[in-house]
């Protein structure tokens, strides 16, 4: 299954195709500019503007990849989809965490999952806007969402890959949320006939 | 001439403030106060670089995040405000070619945005208040953290900047339509019908089409201004409720803070915020690159009726977008994510990229034109729209906001290069083709450093943003701190990139400062010599 570190790979090298190019056009741009423009045969000199037709064109290329882009994500990023959906599947498994004064509280002191589960996290806040975050060992994070107080703050996720990994908060809610660190909280273990 | 001479006096003495107008006096006040404090942002963004790296002696984590919190503030509120509203109060009747309404009304502007940013930046300097610009509910009103003193004088100068910005909207818009005395009967309610847009959308289902009654830009300013007040009023509104819990604390009473729901106070403060943040900002923008591109070329704008309307969309776009900061928000409503905070948001890449490509082909149509300080701003400001807003669109996408949300890609890629590459640039552009308007003609002291202030912005601003969000793709959060060195690597890089924005902004400040004299910047606060409404004086 394709994982957010995939991903996130893919965002880095369309959006850096991306700056290259538009770098690239601005610069040629502003050299032109200084330019005499080409003179047109009959038009004595007459320097010659942007075709309407060119501007259309660019509109409707704005609005294709507007559209496209999140039509391509939905279906090819895994989590987009399932998260959509995710009050009518049910999970294998699920767990209820708490929040209030900037710590975590969770069920158990690790949580063990199966590769290929689906998990429910289901995190409540008692008092604060605080975040819930996955993150790798490398601290790259895996997902994450906001915790409200008095709402239900749910997130359900696909594990394929074995790891260990830490939970964090991802909101700030005052200078010691930055300290609201679970390290290696989370653990995933799979057979070798579910890594391959 | 010594140094110290030049220094006091300009290099060729040739800035005389007793020739300015009291218009002239009044645009230049505005900016000397905005620039004060985009020093003032700059220095704390620094002070936050260097401590991303590693944490300063000195200074505790709470006063870092109390730099963070007040941070966005003085950049918003007391630069580019600044910044922008006297630019506004000057351009609005340069171009409508009558006196402003109320000169007296805009100084009082510029001293509410002054004083008030100073007191909630010393508020929030002296008591470490820090529940960030967010203000989720209900940190604001979490006194075991933050200091109530502290919070309710930050939350009166806030108010301040808010009273201030809502004198600056009703003097625009008084003046778009108001009769100066002596003068024929002005139109009011047709010419804030064409500022507004309402006489473009009747023209839509007109056979004989009305002529527009005010120019291009000044309609963007007039729209950008509805988004200005509704957020003002946002923010007051905001202010008071917190003030309450801050006034009940103060009496002894601890109020149910569960009274206030966190996700329906979320909605609200994005929908105010995004009001600035894709609402005037954009429209503002757009507007200031169209009459930029009017005046370097001297030419009609390109496509002039779809630019108008496209300024409509923008406004109509900014009421309905804000879903997309609730995007991780598991109770938000699927559907208003999936509208507001995808579809909406992609809206913004259409009417951007419009403002983008219009602004480019009228440059084009007058091919060959110089490489003068304010095509090249231009160009920079239109590249940092170029790269921030694809970004920001990508973050507003369900699959990618799911590893992007609260970490340094948004507020490097995005928030950093719109503010300081394409917003900023743009105001640069303004400032270095007004300078010679609103200073009767003084020259800069040298063009070299203002080339070397070109290229140390753009490079600083994109590099910054650039390593903030390779920090971010890798898992740094914002609004956060890591004491193992986690990423210190980008943020050494960061640093590096934002010391040449400071560098580049030395080199700009001295610059303006060697071609006024540090006597004539003083007497910029003194009152105008010259009783006249006019922008400048009459052999100019």
């Amino acid at each position: 299954m394709v994982d957010s570190s995939m991903v996130l790979w893919g965002q880095t090298i369309i959006y850096t195709v991306y700056v290259l190019a538009i770098m690239a056009l601005m610069a040629w741009f502003a050299f032109r500019v200084t330019r005499e423009a080409p003179k047109a045969p009959g038009e004595g000199g007459e320097n010659r503007g942007v075709k309407p037709a060119l501007f259309y064109s660019f509109v409707g290329l704005l609005i294709v990849i507007g559209i496209s882009l999140h039509i391509v994500t939905y279906e090819t990023i895994p989590w987009a989809a399932m998260d959509f959906k995710r009050a009518s599947i049910a999970p294998d498994k699920t767990f209820d965490i708490h929040v209030a004064g900037h710590r975590f509280q969770l069920p158990d002191e690790k949580l063990r999952i199966r590769c290929g589960e689906k998990v429910l996290f289901n995190v409540t806040s008692g008092d604060l806007t605080y975040g819930f975050g996955l993150f790798r060992p490398d601290h790259s994070l895996v997902f994450q969402m906001q915790v409200l107080p008095g709402h239900r703050n749910d997130i359900l996720w696909r594990f394929d890959k074995p790891g260990l990994y830490s939970i964090r908060s991802t909101e700030y809610s005052g200078p010691v949320g930055a300290l609201m660190i679970v390290p290696d909280a989370v653990e995933v273990t799979c057979s070798e006939a579910e890594e391959k | 001439m010594s140094f110290i001479h030049r220094l006091i006096h300009g290099h060729e003495k040739s800035f005389k403030p007793d020739t300015l107008t009291p218009m002239q006096k009044m645009i230049l006040r505005f900016v000397v106060v905005g620039l004060v404090f985009y020093a003032f942002a700059l220095i704390e963004g620094m002070i936050m670089r260097i401590f991303e790296v590693k944490p300063l002696p000195g200074i505790e984590p709470k006063q870092f995040f109390a730099i963070m919190t007040a941070h966005p503030l003085v950049g918003i509120f007391g630069s580019t405000y600044s910044i922008v509203f006297g630019a506004f109060l000057f351009l609005v009747p340069f171009l409508l070619k009558k006196p402003l309404w109320s000169i007296k009304l805009a100084n009082w502007t510029c001293a509410l945005l002054g004083v008030g940013t100073f007191t909630f930046w010393f508020a929030g300097f002296l008591s470490e208040y820090a529940p960030l610009y967010t203000l989720y509910w209900p940190l604001p009103a979490d006194f075991s953290q933050f200091s109530l003193w502290g919070g309710i004088f930050f939350i009166v100068g806030i108010a301040l900047v808010m009273v201030g910005t809502l004198f600056f909207v009703v003097n625009v818009l008084k003046t778009i339509a108001y009769t100066p005395p002596g003068w024929q009967k002005q139109p009011a309610g047709a010419l804030l019908g064409s500022a507004l847009g309402w006489s473009g959308i009747r023209n839509l289902f007109r056979r004989k089409k009305e002529e527009h009654l005010v120019p291009l830009p000044v309609a963007a300013i007039a729209r950008g201004t509805v988004d200005t007040a509704l957020n003002s009023g946002v923010i007051l509104f905001t202010g008071v409720l917190i003030l309450v819990y801050m006034v009940a604390a103060l009496f002894g009473v601890d109020l149910r803070r569960s009274a206030i729901d966190a996700l329906l106070y979320k909605n609200w403060f994005w929908w105010g915020l995004d009001l600035i943040a894709d609402g005037l900002v954009l429209i503002f923008v757009a507007g200031t690159w169209y009459l930029l591109a009017m005046l370097i070329t001297g030419k009609k704008l390109f496509m002039e009726n779809i630019a108008r309307a496209a300024l409509l969309v923008e406004l109509v776009v900014s009421w309905t977008v804000w879903s997309h900061h609730l995007m991780s928000d598991q109770a938000q409503p699927g559907l208003l994510k999936l509208f507001s905070g995808e579809m909406v948001t992609a809206f913004e890449l259409i009417t951007q990229g419009l403002a983008f490509f219009i602004t480019l082909a009228t440059l084009w149509s007058a091919r060959p034109l110089k490489m003068t300080l304010p095509l090249k701003f231009l160009l920079g400001g239109l590249l940092g729209f170029a790269l921030a807003v694809p970004a920001g669109i990508m973050q507003a996408d369900l699959g990618l906001n799911r590893i992007l949300h609260n970490t340094q890609w948004v507020v490097g890629p995005h928030v950093h290069v719109a503010v300081l590459v394409g917003l900023t640039m743009t105001l640069y552009a303004a400032i270095y083709l007004l300078f010679p308007i609103v200073t009767n003609g003084v020259k800069l002291f040298s063009a070299k450093l203002a080339g070397f202030h070109f290229w140390a912005h753009l490079l600083g601003g994109i590099g910054m943003g650039a390593f903030m969000g390779m920090a971010g793709l890798h898992g740094m959060l914002r609004r956060s701190l890591y004491l193992e060195g986690e990423f210190s690597v980008y943020m050494i890089l960061a640093a590096l990139a934002g010391s040449l924005l400071l560098l580049a902004f030395l080199a700009f400040f001295f610059n303006i400062v060697m071609s006024l004299g540090l006597k004539g910047v003083l007497e910029i606060f003194t009152p105008a010599k010259l009783d006249t409404k006019d922008p400048v004086p009459p052999q100019h």
